[in-house]
């Protein structure tokens, strides 16, 4: 008779049965549908562009961080890889370099950091969570330095204005983290870089035994994800309209985060750009809606972090 | 009276997995003080039942009960498990390596002075316990790492009976000691059982079942087929039983012409486990590998693989030089390593059956790095047909299949790329007699089609029954190679004590 009762009500069993991936697709549809209700301000075309430029930015880093959380590492350099990035892209334009030129400098430089990172990972046997720990604070004093701690302004009105365009009438900015998105969806799933990288995350054993050359992946994942931060800094320098040497900072937290929220697995082998992507609005949605409803922001970080910590327990549960 | 003598009683037990029906209406009784064998091919459904004794998994609800000396019980986690008395070594051990033997007796348990742990006392306890085991030669204070894996084994059981296990659980233990070893292993069990201590034995090797079981319980695709006392029945009564069909001769073993040689080592070097190794490999050969655990004939396939690093030596691959810096040296000459741990090595375990099928073939079906996902899905339901790959589909996560299964997946890897030189290291092991025979089957195709093969074992019979000839190794140095029909039991194992 207890037993019966206790089966009805066990909530593990509720989640296991209704849980699925695409109730991450469901959670963010009802948050953005409870906020238009909630909020007249919410499905604004401002409010909108918004959340989606903010999105992306944080999105583009989460992408890297997809590759390198699957392949069971973790690299917390990215913030720091965006801040130099803007103010590299920002200090060569002041000083005349043209912007696509500029572009391509600063991202061939933030991932060669990331190849800087992948050497001492895979060379030295240094653990990723400590390499890249150095690397985020050798990136960041290298933005602070180069830019004397100063905010750079003066950035040429095209570059400025990137931010502001609009691409079949959607934010250029989400459209990048579209494109982002599609190519490294089809790097994970469709190409033998992506296949290693899986295997790589389950078993860095088996993977040098079926003969994938561990040097170059290991060197191409962190080179990938530094690139991506590059890219993501560059974005977001064109919408602040400055070179901020501060800017990004935590970003590693949030795309870790918004990895996870999406499904990955710390462990390795598990986890989408999808997902990420949709963890990474989820997180925005929260924010976002928090701040249209006058949600205490301290509240909302308390809230943030709950966040976290259920979708993986629900993803757990799910799994067992 | 009669009844409580049964310490364990489970009765109709059912256990579902997502597409699977891993156990149905299975029963086991185990009387106070015997060794009860448990028997079946890979995916019979044995580890499921004995986890679900353990507290680890849980039976469907609502099917069956489990009784524990008469009473109705509920385990519903391993902790409960082992308060009733319940305790298991396991095939893949579950000790804290950098530990010491004391500490791992004791784990969760130490004895306390004050709120802190009493070494002095927990290691004389340690030392009393493993006396009473008659294990003198183990010292309480010493890593667990730096032990023989049999003494290994013999820590976890004196772990068992400290925690006053009366009924344990060996699940595979000799799956990678030597003959002497198993003989050591197999004394303390009879000692457990004088001690009143009921046994529940999962070995894979019938003649070791037979040689200290009281009874022993047959399971067969998760289905109890029955269970007979050891001295009312036969081997191949046995094997009937777990088959479901006449087996005929286990090792199987065609001549075939020898060709070319394949492969030729001189010489070879590597750390202090392979020692001027020289020997040749033909076509349409298998060379077994014999030795103690620890003899140094995992390395020396290792090294031939370009996993471990070569000191000095020559290795020719088909009369030419190869220079092995790493695996893919050896891949791209066509040779294939099913290594001896398949779930550690061998297999990317949450991947699916086709991305592992394909983990190194995808090298010569992609193009420009992009997957052929049709030519790649073809050559696995290939693989799953040809090999007879136990799965609901090719997009199954390979942790899910059988020990035997999973092999064929490590075996179709290879097979794929076409290697013709393929390093079988311990590939049998923990494998149903069913799964082996087709291995066997498996190699004798292959060396009809002129590969080589090196084929690793602890377990002479298998050894003589399968290869050409056999080199056996100890220390890390190849004392003989003996062919086929002038190798006896006796002399290999002279050698490999040399």
């Amino acid at each position: 008779m207890n037993n019966t009762v206790a089966e009805k009500f066990n909530i593990k069993n509720i989640i296991k049965k209704n849980f699925s991936k695409a109730t991450l697709f469901i959670v963010l549809f009802v948050m953005w549908g409870a906020l238009t209700f909630l909020s007249p301000y919410f499905l604004t075309y401002n409010n909108i562009f918004n959340l989606v430029r903010q999105t992306a930015v944080i999105a583009v880093v989460a992408a890297g961080m997809t590759f390198v959380i699957i392949s069971a590492g973790i690299d917390l350099s990215v913030g720091s890889i965006v801040g130099v990035s803007g103010v590299i892209v920002s200090l060569l334009m002041v000083n005349g370099v043209p912007i696509f030129l500029a572009v391509l400098l600063t991202l061939l430089i933030t991932a060669s950091m990331g190849l800087v990172s992948g050497i001492f990972i895979y060379e030295g046997n240094v653990p990723p969570f400590i390499a890249t720990l150095g690397m985020m604070s050798v990136a960041r004093g290298i933005a602070l330095m180069l830019s004397g701690g100063q905010i750079i302004t003066g950035l040429p009105a095209s570059f400025i204005q990137f931010a502001q365009l609009e691409l079949v009438g959607l934010p250029v900015l989400f459209v990048v983290l579209i494109v982002v998105a599609i190519i490294s969806h089809f790097i994970l799933t469709r190409t033998r870089f992506g296949r290693s990288i899986y295997t790589i995350g389950s078993s860095d054993e088996v993977a040098r035994l079926s003969g994938i050359n561990m040097r170059l992946n290991y060197y191409a994942i962190y080179m990938l994800n530094a690139f991506l931060s590059g890219v993501a800094g560059i974005m977001l320098t064109s919408r602040l309209s400055s070179g901020i040497p501060t800017s990004g900072l935590s970003y590693e937290l949030d795309a870790i985060a918004a990895v996870v929220i999406g499904g990955a697995s710390l462990s390795g082998a598990e986890g989408t750009i999808i997902g990420t992507v949709i963890g990474a609005f989820i997180m925005a949605t929260l924010r976002n809606g928090g701040n249209l409803l006058g949600v205490d922001p301290f509240w909302l970080r308390i809230a943030t972090g709950i966040l976290i910590v259920v979708a993986v327990l629900f993803d757990q549960i799910r799994k067992k | 009276m009669d009844k409580s003598d049964f310490v364990v009683k489970m009765e109709n037990i059912n256990k579902t997995f997502p597409g699977v029906q891993a156990l149905s209406s299975v029963n086991l009784k185990i009387k106070r003080g015997e060794i009860h064998g448990l028997v079946g091919e890979n995916g019979a459904g044995k580890s499921t039942l004995l986890k679900i004794l353990m507290g680890v998994l849980q039976k469907d609800q609502g099917s069956g009960d489990i009784f524990l000396n008469g009473k109705k019980v509920n385990i519903t986690n391993p902790i409960v498990a082992e308060n009733h008395g319940l305790s298991a070594v396991y095939q893949h051990m579950m000790l804290a390596k950098e530990l010491t033997v004391g500490e791992n007796i004791f784990l969760g348990q130490q004895p306390t002075k004050h709120g802190m742990v009493d070494w002095k006392r927990m290691f004389k306890e340690t030392r009393k316990i493993l006396k009473n085991l008659n294990l003198n030669n183990i010292d309480p204070r010493a890593r667990v790492d730096d032990l023989t894996i049999v003494q290994q084994e013999m820590v976890a059981i004196a772990r068992a009976l400290s925690r006053n296990a009366k009924i344990i659980i060996f699940d595979e233990p000799t799956a990678l000691l030597a003959e002497e070893e198993t003989k050591e292993l197999h004394k303390t069990m009879l000692d457990l059982k004088e001690k009143n201590v009921s046994i529940i034995y999962v070995n894979h090797r019938l003649d070791e079942v037979f040689e200290v079981c009281d009874r022993v319980t047959v399971l067969r695709d998760g289905s109890y087929i029955d269970t007979k006392n050891v001295k009312n029945v036969t081997e191949d009564e046995i094997i009937n039983m777990m088959v479901g069909r006449e087996l005929g001769q286990l090792y199987y073993k065609e001549e075939f012409e020898k060709g070319e040689v394949l492969l030729k080592v001189e010489n070879l070097n590597s750390g202090n486990r392979v020692k001027n190794a020289s020997f040749t490999l033909r076509e349409g050969e298998i060379l077994g590998f014999f030795g103690l655990v620890g003899a140094g004939r995992t390395e020396l396939v290792r090294t031939i693989f370009g996993a471990d690093r070569i000191d000095s030596g020559k290795i020719e691959i088909k009369n030419k030089t190869i220079n092995l810096r790493a695996p893919i040296n050896a891949i791209n000459k066509g040779v294939g390593l099913i290594p001896e741990d398949r779930q550690t090595q061998g297999l990317a375990l949450p991947l699916s059956v086709q991305d592992n099928c394909t983990l190194v073939s995808s090298k010569y079906s992609s193009k420009y790095g992009i997957l052929n996902n049709r030519a790649e899905a073809k050559l696995t339901e290939q693989n799953i047909k040809d090999l007879d790959i136990k799965t609901p589909s090719r997009y199954q996560q390979v942790k899910y299949l059988s020990g035997g299964n999973q092999q064929k997946v490590v075996i179709a890897k290879w097979l794929n790329i076409h290697a013709n030189i393929l390093l079988f290291d311990e590939s049998t092991v923990g494998i149903d007699i069913g799964a082996k025979k087709e291995i066997y089957r498996l190699m004798a195709s292959l060396l009809a089609e002129k590969k080589g093969i090196i084929f690793i074992s602890s377990y002479l019979p298998e050894l003589l029954g399968v290869c050409d000839r056999i080199a056996v190794i100890s220390e890390g140095k190849i004392t003989g190679i003996l062919d086929r029909n002038e190798a006896t039991q006796e002399k290999l194992l002279q050698l490999a004590t040399v």
